[in-house]
C-alpha cells in the first residue's frame, strides 16, 4: 500500500502545468536552510492532496542535494548511508554521463556543478498569473531567509501549439511513462505491466524481489532520487541538417523521424513506417503496442540507434523492468517558428529523471544506452539526439535494402547546460529536516541554562 | 633486453580500427591500465579494450571442502544452455573458461571470460540472470564473496575488482570483433553456400 499522503506529489502526478521556475538555492548556515524549510513546507503537496482538477493551480516540489542535507545538519551516519554516486553528485561522475568536452560541467551556466548548490525549488503553474502569484511568494519568503541565496532560477514555459507536450524540435513528449503498482494509473498497451513501487519509491519492494535496503530511513522513506539534466536544443542546426539530408519536406520529416523513432507526431515509425500517422501519434493506447525483436529485429523502421529504440529497447534487452524511469520537467527558452533563423539564445528541455537507483537506472541508460558507441554493435554512434556527439566524427547509421544509409559526422543537436543529483524525500521526512537542530538548540538553551 | 622492456615506452600497438579483423598484440602496463587514457565506470575505472575486446580473470580461493560444487556447478550450466541457449546472451560473451587448481594444498578457483562490452556495462543484468536461474552456486562457494551479493551489486563488483588478475599480454588473430560478428559472418557464408546450391539447379 502506497503512503500516498507522505509522497511528493511529482513523483505520481503529472500536473497540468504549461509554464513553471526551477529556483537553485544555497545555504550560508544550517538554521536558515531550515527556516526556508519550515515555511514552504506549508505549499509542498503530497500525492494524496493533488490532483490534477481544474482548482489546482500551482504545484511546488522541494529537493536536496547531498551538500544540502549536510547543510540542513544531517548528521554522519546518516549522510554516509546514502549511495556513493548520490554523495559524488552528478559533476563529479561527468566523464561517465559522457559529459565531457562542450558537455562538461565547466561549461554550465546555471552553477548546478558547484559544492554550494544545496537544493532546489520547483515550480509548476497552470498559467503565468498563477506563476507570478508564486513567484513573488517565494521571494518574499526568500527575503525573511536572508541566509538563503538563490544560484540561479531558470523560466520553464511550453512551446507553441499548446495542445500537446513537445520540445524545442517539434517532437511529441509524454508519449510512454512507467506505471507503479498500487496507483490507478493503467499502462498503456505495450508499455509493460506495472512496476513495483521500490523502482522509484525508496521503502517498498522493487523488481528484484530481494530485500530493498535504504538510506537512513527517517530521511528516505517515500523519497526518490532525481537527476536534474539541462539541455540546450540547438534548433537551427537541427532543421539546417533535416534540409541537408532530405530534398524534400516529406523527405525532411522521414529523416527527423529515423532519428527518433517516431514521426514528430509521436507515431512510432514501428506502426507507420513510411508516413506519417498523427492521429496514432496522439492515441497514446495505440502509438506504444509494439515490440522490436520480432517485428523489426534489424532496424528497417525504428534504426537500432534512434533515441526511442535506445531509452528503451523494449524486448530486445533483458532486465529492463530494473531500468526504468518517470521523466517530469519541461521546455525552457523562446519558441524559434519554422523558417525563423536561429537567434542563438538558450532554448532546450529542464527535466527530472525519477529512480530509486541513480546508478543503476539514470547512470545506466545514460552511460550505455545514451553514449556507449557500440551499443546494438554500432560501432561508432551515440544517442542521435541527446548523445554527446560533440566530436564531430561519430555516424549515424539507417538501415535500408538494399544498401544502408550511413550519416557521417552527425552534429550535436544538444549541449547539457546544467545537472545535479537531487534527493527527494518524503513529507515527514522534510518535517524531520525542518526540525534539525531544535534538539540541539534545545540542548544548548539548557546548557545555558545551568550555567546561569 | 630486459632493460628495454621495463623503460616506458611509447605502444606499438596500432588503433583498433586499423587492425580489425586482423591480428594484433597488445602489452599491457602493471595494473591493467593505460595511465594516459583510464576511461570511468559506473563502478570505477573501466579496463581497457584490448584486440579480444573486454574480459576479465577472476582468481579466488574455494571454501575447503566444496569443490564438488563446482562439478556440479557445471553440469547445471550445461543442462541450462543445452534447454536455454540464448541464456548467456547478456554477458555478451565470446567464451568463458572455469579452472580448479592448487597451490600450496590449497583449491582456488579461475574464472575467465572474453567479452563484447566493458564489465561495468551489464553487471545487474548479469546479477539478475543469475539469481533468476538459479545458476549462483559457484561464486558462493568462494572465500570473501559476498553473502547479499543479489541485492546488492555493488559488492558484487568490489569482488570481481578485487580478484580480478588483469593481463599483462593479450594477442588475437582477429582483433576488436565482436562475437555478433563472427555469427553474422557465419551466417552470410552458408547463405552464400545455399545460393550457390540454388543456382546448381
Amino acid at each position: 500500500m502506497l503512503e500516498l499522503d507522505d509522497i511528493q506529489h511529482i513523483l505520481l502526478t503529472r500536473t497540468p502545468a504549461l509554464t513553471g521556475r526551477y529556483v537553485f538555492l544555497r545555504f550560508r548556515n544550517p538554521e536558515c536552510g531550515r527556516a526556508w524549510l519550515r515555511e514552504i513546507l506549508g505549499t509542498v503537496r503530497s500525492a494524496a492532496a493533488v490532483d490534477t482538477s481544474e482548482d489546482q493551480g500551482s504545484w511546488v516540489t522541494v529537493a536536496f542535494t547531498w551538500n544540502g542535507l549536510r547543510a540542513l545538519g544531517v548528521d554522519d551516519d546518516a549522510l554516509a548511508s546514502f549511495p556513493d554516486e548520490f554523495r559524488q553528485g552528478m559533476a563529479a561522475r561527468a566523464e561517465m554521463l559522457g559529459d565531457t568536452g562542450p558537455n562538461a560541467p565547466e561549461h554550465w551556466v546555471d552553477g548546478t556543478n558547484g559544492p554550494d548548490l544545496h537544493a532546489i525549488a520547483i515550480l509548476f503553474a497552470r498559467d503565468a498569473d498563477e506563476r507570478g502569484r508564486c513567484e513573488v511568494q517565494h521571494d518574499e519568503l526568500l527575503t525573511r531567509c536572508p541566509g538563503v541565496e538563490v544560484i540561479s532560477s531558470l523560466e520553464l514555459d511550453a512551446t507553441p501549439p499548446y495542445h500537446y507536450a513537445h520540445d524545442h524540435f517539434g517532437y511529441r513528449d509524454r508519449l510512454s511513462q512507467p506505471v507503479i503498482e498500487g496507483t490507478e494509473d493503467i499502462p498503456y498497451a505495450g508499455c509493460g505491466g506495472p512496476l513495483k513501487a521500490g523502482e522509484f519509491i525508496l521503502g517498498y519492494p522493487d523488481e528484484s524481489g530481494q530485500p530493498y535496503p535504504m538510506p537512513e530511513p527517517k530521511l528516505s522513506r517515500n523519497g526518490s532520487y532525481m537527476a536534474y539534466r539541462r539541455l540546450e536544443e540547438h534548433v537551427g542546426k537541427f532543421r539546417a541538417f533535416l534540409a541537408a539530408n532530405g530534398e524534400t519536406p516529406e523527405e525532411q520529416e522521414l529523416i527527423a523521424a529515423k532519428l527518433m523513432g517516431r514521426w514528430r507526431s509521436g507515431a512510432p515509425l514501428t506502426l507507420a513506417p513510411e508516413k506519417d500517422d498523427p492521429e496514432l501519434g496522439a492515441d497514446l493506447h495505440r502509438a506504444n503496442n509494439f515490440n522490436y525483436a520480432k517485428e523489426d529485429p534489424h532496424g528497417y523502421a525504428v534504426p537500432l540507434g534512434s533515441h526511442m529504440r535506445r531509452m528503451n529497447p523494449r524486448d530486445t534487452a533483458v532486465n529492463m523492468q530494473r531500468r526504468r524511469m518517470i521523466r517530469r520537467g519541461a521546455t525552457y527558452g523562446t519558441h524559434l517558428s519554422e523558417g525563423e533563423p536561429d537567434d542563438g539564445t538558450e532554448r532546450g528541455i529542464a527535466a527530472f529523471v525519477v529512480c530509486a537507483s541513480l546508478v543503476r537506472q539514470f547512470e545506466f541508460a545514460q552511460n550505455v544506452w545514451v553514449n556507449d558507441k557500440n551499443f546494438h554493435e554500432l560501432g561508432n554512434e551515440r544517442d542521435p539526439i541527446i548523445g554527446n556527439n560533440h566530436e564531430g566524427t561519430l555516424e549515424y547509421k539507417i538501415p535500408k535494402r538494399p544498401i544502408r544509409k550511413k550519416i557521417v559526422g552527425l552534429p550535436a543537436f544538444t549541449t547539457v547546460r546544467g545537472g545535479a543529483y537531487f534527493f527527494l524525500p518524503g513529507i515527514a521526512a522534510l518535517n524531520h529536516l525542518a526540525g534539525l537542530g531544535a534538539a540541539a538548540d534545545a540542548h544548548f538553551r539548557e546548557l545555558e541554562g545551568i550555567r546561569a | 633486453m630486459a632493460t628495454v622492456l621495463e623503460r616506458p615506452h611509447a605502444s606499438a600497438a596500432l588503433a583498433p580500427d586499423k587492425v580489425k579483423g586482423r591480428q594484433s598484440a597488445v602489452a599491457i602496463p602493471k595494473g591493467g591500465y593505460f595511465p594516459d587514457k583510464i576511461e570511468q565506470g559506473r563502478f570505477g575505472p573501466v579496463f581497457p579494450r584490448t584486440p579480444l575486446n573486454y574480459g576479465f580473470t577472476i582468481i579466488a580461493k574455494i571454501i575447503p571442502g566444496r569443490e564438488e560444487k563446482f562439478y556440479q556447478y557445471a553440469r547445471n550450466i550445461e543442462a541450462g544452455v543445452a534447454g536455454t541457449p540464448g541464456l548467456l546472451d547478456v554477458l555478451k560473451l565470446h567464451t568463458l573458461k572455469w579452472v580448479l587448481f592448487d597451490i600450496g594444498g590449497e583449491t582456488y578457483f579461475m574464472y575467465q571470460g572474453i567479452f563484447d562490452t566493458d564489465f561495468d556495462k551489464y553487471t545487474e543484468d548479469a546479477v539478475n540472470i543469475f539469481s533468476m536461474t538459479g545458476l549462483d552456486t559457484v561464486f558462493e562457494n568462494l572465500e570473501g564473496f559476498p553473502s547479499d551479493w543479489k541485492s546488492n551489486p555493488q559488492a558484487f563488483i568490489r569482488f570481481v575488482r578485487e580478484h580480478h588478475r588483469p593481463s599483462f599480454l593479450e594477442y588475437a588473430e582477429y582483433s576488436y570483433v565482436s562475437a555478433k560478428e563472427v555469427k553474422s559472418a557465419l551466417e552470410v557464408k552458408n547463405g552464400l553456400a545455399d545460393v550457390l546450391d540454388n543456382m546448381q539447379l
